[in-house]
């Protein structure tokens, strides 16, 4: 993997509260470039709120963080032309078609005709989808439609690329080969960010960290959290630390 | 009144309910199509199986597999277009009111009503069931009372675990004898996921049949039986264990520095029939006669260090050689 010390994320103490409630508390980590980083932690453990300060799309209550070299508070328009996002919930519009999807998106970046149309051709030959260009997203299943989804993610070629459980619910061997594309994206030098229910995709990841209660308490390699902890599997990581965890969604 | 309705209700069961034996659930060769000649979707081409009283089965598979078709026509609120099943003894088309008083749903999307609070819902599903929340508080005390402190709020303003809890309990008030639940663990972290496993074992002891659809793989290992679908077609029905005593198969667990190559060295040996990454190792599945020796020599010749080890099919493992059968 290509990853080098070049910091493309930083955050530094960074805190968001909503009212009386800390969502995320004083969270301070560095994502390097090329890396794939896994955002772990349990349904409700502060990983949504955190990505969203991230994204630029909420400004924290204090700390600081930058994104792709733009600071959270002052340049999210800047963050938001120099990421990409998908999650499982949302991320194409099933009533257009695939190749309406993807000229709508490359065209909110205000990227040139030209370059639309080659990009488009290589993305359909390489998804395999030449045959489903025109037909609706809603039609595909869940397997093609989150390959496509990611690759419209990083079709305007963003320094990051933020995944929001990118693969749940899809079949096995799709989301292995939605896997390959990760690591080819990482490779190609985009920093992955990727939130995950599946453990086993957490061995993936060049780095783990893991939230519980609005904190991080774990950051390290796969192979490094399961020396610390003296577990067999990621899984058991998970369990053992997400277990501490007091407040509840 | 009370008691002339349980009157009628007896001669229902007397007439038509099958002996003891046929409970649990029964398939038998469902068929489901959507959509119109031109563009029709076979959601399930000819499901068959049984689920015996009292235990967990688990329908295991992916998005579009057809889980909820087939849950729906078990529940009585789709109707298949062919085939038959039957459900704690009564048909699924003729006999679907009595399945109705004697079945729990809980869908996979969030269904009950969002404007009234955690306890009108609860309230409203036992009315509607003829029974009160007091006659069943044991069955659901374990899962309620821990959304019991929330009883006044809204369940439209409920975090998603909690309208799992909520969801689950409505589906249990009126003592179901078989409880579907349709992706209940979907989106659901691992720790609470394990929790919620636990509970239905507690609940299977209680003498509850249940039918749980996940799309995780790991989750089979929880079920006293599973049924393995795919694109409407079951690929596999037995225990855990069965299923994976029938991958016959040597599986090789490899690991090296850099995975992505390794992974396409895999794919290239001449003895490698399918490789795929599987957590901190990939998986190769290698022909009977392969010598590892070979394997690693061939490695060797373009990673630095490579770790080989012989590993036991899982679940997925089947699941993905099955897909590519």
């Amino acid at each position: 993997m290509l990853t080098n010390n070049t910091t493309v994320i930083q955050a530094k103490e960074l805190t968001k509260r909503f009212g009386h409630f800390t969502a995320v508390d004083h969270i301070s980590f560095d994502v390097h470039k090329g890396e794939i980083f896994g955002f772990l932690g349990a349904n409700g453990a502060g990983k949504t709120t955190a990505m969203r300060m991230l994204c630029g799309l909420s400004l924290p209550t204090s700390g600081h963080a930058s994104v792709a070299g733009f600071d959270v508070y002052k340049q999210n328009e800047k963050i938001k032309q120099s990421i990409g996002y998908m999650s499982q919930k949302f991320s194409l519009y099933e009533d257009l078609t695939v190749r309406e999807n993807i000229r709508f998106y490359a065209g909110i970046y205000g990227k040139t005709d030209k370059f639309i149309k080659e990009k488009t051709d290589f993305i359909l030959d390489k998804l395999y989808m030449e045959n489903e260009a025109n037909k609706l997203v809603k039609e595909l299943p869940l397997g093609w439609r989150q390959k496509l989804a990611f690759s419209v993610a990083i079709f305007h070629e963003p320094q990051i690329v933020f995944l929001d459980e990118p693969t749940g619910g899809v079949d096995p061997v799709t989301r292995r080969e939605f896997w390959n594309m990760i690591y080819e994206a990482a490779e190609s030098g985009i920093t992955v960010f990727v939130t995950t229910h599946y453990m086993d995709e957490a061995e993936y990841c060049s780095r783990v960290s893991i939230m519980v209660d609005g904190r991080i308490e774990a950051l390290d390699t796969p192979s490094q959290l399961k020396k610390t902890y003296a577990a067999h599997s990621m899984d058991e990581v998970f369990l053992h630390l997400a277990r501490k965890a007091t407040r509840t969604e | 009144m009370f008691s002339r309705r349980f009157e009628i209700t007896r001669m229902m069961n007397q007439a038509q309910r099958l002996s003891v034996e046929e409970r649990g659930v029964k398939a038998n060769d469902l068929v489901k199509v959507y959509g119109k000649k031109k563009d029709e979707v076979n959601a399930l081409q000819g499901i068959s199986f049984e689920v015996k009283d009292g235990e967990i089965f688990g329908i295991i598979g992916p998005d579009g597999a057809g889980k909820t078709s087939l849950f729906r026509i078990l529940t009585t609120l789709l109707l298949p277009d062919a085939g038959t099943a039957s459900v704690d003894g009564f048909d699924v088309i003729r006999d679907y009111k009595e399945i109705r008083n004697r079945v729990g749903y809980m869908p996979g999307k969030f269904s009950l009503y969002q404007d009234l609070t955690v306890a009108e819902n609860l309230e409203f599903f036992a009315t509607i069931f003829k029974t009160t929340i007091d006659q069943n508080y044991d069955l659901i005390k374990e899962i309620y009372s821990q959304i019991e402190p929330f009883k006044d709020r809204r369940a439209g303003k409920l975090s998603g675990g909690m309208k799992q809890k909520l969801a689950l309990s409505c589906a249990l008030i009126h003592r179901p004898s078989v409880l579907f639940l349709d992706e209940p663990t979907t989106g659901v972290d691992a720790v609470s996921r394990k929790e919620f496993w636990d509970m239905l074992k507690r609940l299977k002891q209680q003498g509850i049949t249940i039918l749980v659809s996940t799309p995780y793989m790991d989750e089979a290992g929880k079920c006293d039986r599973v049924a393995l679908l795919q694109l409407g077609k079951i690929l596999a029905i037995d225990t855990p264990k069965g299923v994976i005593a029938s991958f016959k198969k040597p599986i090789i667990a490899a690991r090296a520095s850099n995975m992505l190559h390794l992974l396409n060295d895999l794919k290239n040996f001449k003895d490698v029939q399918d490789a795929y990454p599987f957590g901190e190792y990939h998986h190769a599945v290698m022909k009977e006669d392969f010598k590892e020796e070979d394997l690693k020599d061939y490695l060797l010749r373009s990673n630095r260090e490579v770790e080989l080890k012989t590993a036991e099919p899982d679940i997925e493992d089947c699941f993905i050689a099955l897909m590519k059968n």
